[in-house]
């Protein structure tokens, strides 16, 4: 045993070497900055691959993408989109039950660059502790943003919510947005673990919601290989949906159906034994 | 001990405390964003919405918040609302003074909108009603002053429907004409052009909100002469011919004014002093 505690994915580095140990990250991080560049070459260089923002978007001339909370909230205060932004939703929908459900927050959502950097900047000033909530709180604010957009006829989360504020401010003037995020960030940070991403945000709990049906998810075909070092625990943002996979919790079979798994791959890296790895729901019953 | 021997009921307690907690919670959260949100619906006096744009109260309901209307707008007029501008953060606007709308011929704003939110059965231009222009200062309009700026009706692109120039005698002068501007709701779409080209410090004619700048005559009120012209005819038992005191050999009709009347069609002389002012015989 070392004197001194390892940081998560130590071991992973030693066996697998910086790179392996660190592919989904880097992956997602070009993936999250990637989408950004799409959207910025626009009004950068007038080079107009993508319009709009992650509300809704018009790719090519030719691929409309809506944001399917938005569109639900559209319609509750008594309005109907017209044709493409309807094909948009289909189009989105489709897409995140093949690929996952949270692996808009994980994958796509600029605020998750933020709350990641709290959270790494939370471990790496050793903040322990913080303010406890449920996470099903997400749940009720979700529930709460439908019922004012149908109680007062406006989109009224869209005045507040940090992430199209984020997304939209980066091409269309961010103003005071900054703040707002800024104020994620710090909460992250000092207040609560994980606190807007895994406890608050609506938008998450809605697509968690797809997650439920999802395709792609995390699996555990050599769970037996578990050797409890817990650094899958300590870097996944939704703790709670590892155990019974990894555990067999309840007969439960060697994969991650937990509709708030972001499909980070996190765990994938840090793990030295290789337990985990990206497949299909289907078919995982027989371990 | 009593909790141990409940276990039901003391889960039930918790699951009841637990909801009570999210529901009270949540439900202050949703109140503070349900009264933000009521100021979403008042559009600021300066903010006009592209054309089309549905009632501010539909509108913040109906419009994602995209922005594809301010990219494909040609004339790059338009913005979005940012979290600290009073109104609906994210929903397109554009300042009249700063920039108008150059009025497309083909409306790319509203082919672009992917909800309602700007009509898609909006395909003329001209029929477009993003506000309404109003003179509102007319101590300062160079018009009223006396001038021949005109400005505000030149560039207007209904030019003679949505603005026209009203003569008016220039009371202070006594000799010269006012050219009143006046605008028509019947035409102006308010685009602004008006307003951007006002040559004062501070445009004597602004684009408002529809709802700010156009006033609604009560629901009972019916016009004379309207009705009469509707139904063919006075509605009414005809007007008795207004009588007219007028010097002898003179005539009034309505419309034509004074003139003389020729000595066959004269009526018979009368006393033109009523009998009161006559006196009496001395």
């Amino acid at each position: 045993m070392s004197a001194t505690p390892l940081r998560p994915g130590a071991e992973a580095i030693a066996e697998k070497g910086w790179l392996a140990a660190h592919k989904w990250l880097i992956l997602r991080r070009i993936s999250q900055i990637g989408i950004l560049l799409l959207f910025l070459v626009g009004p950068w260089f007038k080079l107009w691959i993508v319009k709009g923002n992650l509300n809704y978007s018009y790719t090519l001339d030719f691929l409309p993408l809506a944001d399917p909370f938005l569109l639900l909230q559209s319609v509750l205060t008594g309005e109907m989109p017209e044709k493409l932004a309807l094909i948009g939703v289909v189009v989105v929908l489709l897409l995140y039950l093949l690929v996952g459900g949270r692996t808009y927050c994980s994958w796509v959502c600029p605020v998750n660059l933020v709350t990641d950097f709290a959270n790494w900047l939370r471990a790496r000033l050793g903040l322990k502790g913080g303010a406890h909530l449920s996470r099903m709180t997400r749940y009720w604010i979700l529930g709460m943003t439908l019922l004012v957009a149908l109680q007062t006829g406006t989109i009224a989360w869209e005045m507040v919510n940090p992430v199209s504020m984020l997304h939209r401010g980066l091409f269309f003037g961010l103003g005071a947005a900054w703040a707002v995020i800024l104020a994620v960030f710090l909460f992250d940070l000092f207040v609560m673990r994980h606190g807007w991403c895994g406890h608050l945000c609506p938008v998450g709990a809605f697509y968690s919601l797809i997650g439920k049906l999802s395709v792609m998810r995390v699996k555990l075909p050599r769970r037996d290989a578990c050797n409890d070092c817990m650094d899958c625990f300590a870097v996944c943002p939704e703790q709670q949906v590892i155990r019974p996979a990894l555990k067999g919790i309840n007969g439960t079979p060697p994969v991650i159906l937990e509709e708030n798994c972001t499909n980070c791959g996190r765990c994938i890296d840090v793990c030295s034994k290789g337990v985990f790895t990206f497949g299909s729901r289907f078919g995982n019953s027989g371990k | 001990m009593d909790k141990d021997s409940k276990p039901q009921g003391s889960a039930r307690r918790q699951f009841l405390a637990d909801t009570a907690r999210m529901a009270c919670g949540v439900g202050l959260l949703g109140l503070g964003l349900g009264l933000y949100a009521r100021h979403a619906t008042a559009l600021p006096p300066a903010a006009i919405r592209p054309p089309g744009a549905l009632p501010e109260t539909e509108f913040s309901g109906a419009c994602i918040r995209c922005g594809l209307c301010v990219r494909d707008c040609p004339y790059d007029i338009l913005h979005l609302a940012k979290p600290e501008e009073p109104m609906s953060t994210g929903t397109p606007y554009f300042i009249a003074r700063q920039a108008p709308c150059e009025m497309c011929e083909d409306i790319p704003c509203v082919k672009a909108c992917p909800t309602g939110a700007l009509d898609h059965s909006l395909t003329d231009i001209n029929k477009s009603r993003m506000g309404l222009a109003v003179l509102v200062d007319q101590e300062t309009c160079l018009n009223f002053l006396g001038l021949r700026c005109d400005i505000c009706y030149r560039v207007c692109p209904v030019i003679d429907k949505a603005i026209t120039l009203e003569p008016q005698t220039n009371t202070r002068t006594g000799k010269h004409t006012l050219f009143i501007p006046v605008v028509h709701s019947s035409d102006c779409t308010g685009c602004g052009k008006c307003e951007k080209a006002c040559p004062t410090e501070i445009a004597a004619i602004k684009v408002f909100p529809l709802y700010m700048a156009k006033g609604q005559l009560s629901a009972h009120y019916r016009l004379g002469w309207v009705e009469k012209e509707k139904a063919g005819g006075s509605l009414v038992a005809p007007d008795i011919e207004h009588q007219y005191n007028l010097p002898e050999g003179m005539k009034y009709e309505h419309g034509k004014g004074l003139s003389s009347v020729p000595p066959s069609e004269a009526p018979p002389a009368e006393p033109v002093v009523p009998k009161a002012f006559q006196g009496g015989k001395l």
